[in-house]
């Protein structure tokens, strides 16, 4: 069994990768891969997207590794449990307008939008700790409390077409998107790898999954 | 509701804690990765390292911690010091850094921070506001801790920071920092109202009150100590508990 974090360029790979290691090691689950390479990829039996950075960069940086695109949506239309964390669950939308209009990868339907809080006072990134409101119970979640801190750093939020797909949201002068999810897929725009404990059970509850 | 974070911040040299960090429970006091997992155990909500002695023959030193504390600590990491272009900025970020921060390169390359911004996102890019009294409610920017004046606007700094990419400004008052007798309100409010982007207050803290005060007061989002939790005088605990009485939002977990 291999987890595989994929690398296209973008990304705070060494925190994830160490975060998915010490828990796989906990609950005895699959072998951490770091990997660019879309034959890795075509082969792996969980897939974690991580992203940093502006939506279009991460888009770009991942059409430009060959196969890759392909390889992923071949894997997650199998149901292979898929995770995307922050850029890498907003890739997961049909499209960002970040400097300008990109295409998503369109499996969970909505768009990637500007945070402008009605709230003057609230800062734009929408940076440190904020609870978890969660709309419905899901695997991801297993453990973790109603209000739970996770750590947030963004400036752009993912807005889904269909309300079932929002798991999570967390209050930021309005509701904004914390987790997203749909059949075998997952997204949090919360930093999982930085989140302590909360994070780190998701992350567990993630490789335990079996959708 | 989003919470004011608490940060403690260590300043690094060849790969040791200056001055130690002293607490119960600490195995080594001079090694910043045990101190980090000190700090994350003790719910700090973000930490931050400076490499105060960050000279090209020992960037390898710091790299080094950075990649053992991300290996044991699962929190939020910002490291300073010695940052002058993107590519130290890819490198810390692939140690395993969360944010970057800016300090003098800031000052004499403002373009760094355009190129750095642009590709690594500006929720990753700090710059490093060391300001200092030079009129009432006149701040201006020195480098070379606070030795060397610069002419420039501590206000107007930030403001073309932050349009530069900055995404995050963590604001030291050099008149301030060592005194314990608080931040210097009145510039934090100045470069809090100023931009849009969080502002961490930092130099001064000695007591919970000022804590306190930089946020009430100063408009920070986020408060940076050294001195009074390396040396136990408070906990991360006793500090998180004194703002959230005082009706700040805090995460108490």
């Amino acid at each position: 069994m291999t987890c595989v974090i994929v690398d296209y360029g973008s990304g705070n790979l060494h925190s994830a990768q160490k975060s998915f290691e010490r828990m796989s090691r906990e609950i005895n689950g699959p072998r951490i891969v770091v990997s660019g390479d879309a034959d890795v990829v075509a082969g792996a039996e969980r897939i974690v997207l991580p992203g940093v950075g502006a939506f279009a960069d991460c888009q770009a940086g991942l059409m430009a590794v060959d196969g890759m695109v392909d390889a992923l949506r071949e894997r997650v239309q199998a149901g292979t449990p898929f995770m995307g964390i922050c850029v890498g669950m907003q890739l997961l939308a049909t499209r960002g307008l970040e400097f300008g209009e990109t295409s998503g990868l369109d499996w969970i339907a909505g768009d990637v939008t500007a945070l402008r809080p009605s709230d003057e006072t609230l800062k734009v990134p929408h940076m440190g700790w904020n609870e978890l409101r969660l709309n419905r119970s899901h695997v991801l979640f297993e453990g973790v409390e109603q209000g739970a801190h996770a750590y947030f750093v963004h400036s752009f939020h993912m807005a889904p077409a269909d309300e079932a797909d929002v798991i999570a949201t967390v209050d930021y002068g309005e509701p904004v998107t914390a987790c997203v999810g749909r059949d075998n897929i997952v997204g949090t725009q919360f930093h999982p790898e930085k989140s302590q404990k909360t994070g780190l059970t998701v992350i567990g509850n993630f490789l335990r999954w079996a959708p | 509701m989003l919470k004011t974070r608490i940060i403690p911040c260590l300043d690094v040299k060849d790969g040791r804690v200056v001055k130690g960090v002293n607490f119960k429970g600490l195995v080594d006091a001079g090694d910043p990765v045990e101190a980090a997992i000190a700090y994350d155990a003790a719910g700090a909500d973000e930490l931050c390292f400076l490499d105060i002695a960050a000279t090209l023959e020992n960037r390898g030193t710091m790299f080094d911690v950075v990649r053992r504390t991300a290996e044991a600590c699962f929190m939020p990491l910002t490291v300073g010091g010695g940052v002058r272009s993107a590519l130290d900025v890819r490198a810390l970020l692939l140690a395993g850094a969360d944010k970057v921060s800016f300090n003098s390169a800031a000052v004499a390359n403002p373009d760094c921070i355009n190129e750095a911004a642009n590709k690594f996102g500006a929720q990753c890019i700090v710059v490093a506001v060391d300001a200092k009294t030079v009129a009432p409610g006149e701040w201006q920017i020195f480098t070379h801790g606070g030795t060397r004046p610069t002419g420039i606007d501590a206000v107007e700094f930030a403001r073309d920071m932050v349009s530069r990419g900055a995404g995050e400004i963590l604001l030291t008052s050099m008149d301030k920092d060592g005194t314990k007798s608080g931040y210097n309100l009145p510039l934090t409010r100045a470069i809090s109202n100023a931009v849009d982007v969080p502002v961490i207050a930092s130099g001064g803290v000695g007591t919970l009150d000022h804590l306190v005060e930089g946020v009430t007061e100063g408009g920070a989002n986020a408060v940076l100590a050294a001195s009074i939790f390396h040396f136990g005088t408070y906990t991360i605990g006793e500090a998180k508990a004194h703002m959230a009485a005082a009706g700040i939002p805090m995460r108490l977990t």
